[in-house]
């Protein structure tokens, strides 16, 4: 579905939003409230960008008593990778991947 | 920010959007010949009444990475019990991991699957509450993967996704 790509490319393709997938990242479950007290951004704001999140598919919220939780879905971006990268040198990329942060850590 | 409200929460929350009917994925989760073909594999055995029991036997492919990877693991790698089960969209398990010591000594967990019929495809949102048992969170969670473990329910779910539009999987490729 590449109307789906797009959307999720799209959503990945702002700071703000990819600074509230890693909050969600560090600590899964968050209500608007919890994320919006991390950001220089009223309210509306931060919705609208939980709104983008959400259609992409990079968000799913669940009601929780009165409370709507927010979840980071690793799922579309997981697609992603299976798309460009088989298995046979998926390790290799990891590998890869961890030696720059290795390096980059020390430097 | 001391007076932020903290909803510290250990449920992880997945999901896939999926052309195939509801009942083509229902059958891809509940039935062994096709639980096989993606993911970590596995025969799944559901008895599908509240009460009835629910199981994942490793095939023979399974057991022999494991043994090679020097881990005997056990003949039934995942036991649990069906609390509902609404063909084809909705079935609720507990969930215990016994391929490792520790983890089966982790509390027993709960992971639902709900399947959403919409326009011409359907979504699969699987929900797994995870209450005191860090371990098998960080195995679900994919984040041993680099270990050896597997990616968890996002790799499981996309390569699901992938043998139902494809015909093909990760697991069999």
């Amino acid at each position: 579905m590449t109307d789906d790509d797009d959307r999720v490319f799209k959503a990945l393709a702002d700071p703000t939003r990819r600074f509230l997938l890693d909050r969600l990242f560090v600590r899964d479950g968050r209500t608007l409230t919890e994320l919006e007290s991390e950001l220089e951004m009223t309210r509306f704001g931060v919705m609208k960008h939980l709104r983008v999140l959400e259609d992409a598919g990079l968000v799913v919220t669940r009601r929780s008593g009165r409370e709507k939780l927010h979840f980071l879905n690793p799922v579309p971006i997981r697609l992603i990778h299976n798309r460009w990268i088989d298995k046979y040198n998926e390790r290799q990329v990891s590998a890869l991947a961890d030696l720059k942060t290795q390096l980059e850590e020390q430097s | 920010m001391t007076s932020t409200v903290q909803t510290s929460t250990t449920t992880q929350v997945y999901r896939v959007y999926i052309k195939a009917t509801a009942q083509a994925i229902w059958d891809a989760i509940t039935q062994p010949e096709w639980t096989n073909r993606y993911g970590y594999t596995g025969f799944a055995n559901y008895d599908l009444r509240p009460g009835g029991g629910y199981s994942v036997t490793a095939n023979e492919e399974f057991k022999a990475a494991a043994r090679a990877g020097g881990n005997d693991i056990p003949e039934v790698i995942i036991e649990g019990e069906v609390l509902e089960a609404d063909p084809p969209h909705k079935l609720v398990t507990t969930f215990r991991m016994l391929m490792d010591p520790e983890m089966a000594a982790e509390p027993v967990t709960r992971v639902s699957h709900e399947i959403k019929e919409l326009d011409g495809y359907c979504s699969l949102t699987v929900t797994h509450e995870l209450d005191g048992a860090p371990k098998l969170a960080a195995i679900v969670g994919g984040s041993q993967e680099e270990y050896g473990a597997g990616g968890g329910h996002a790799w499981v779910l996309s390569d699901l996704k992938t043998l139902l539009e494809t015909g093909s999987s990760f697991a069999n490729g």
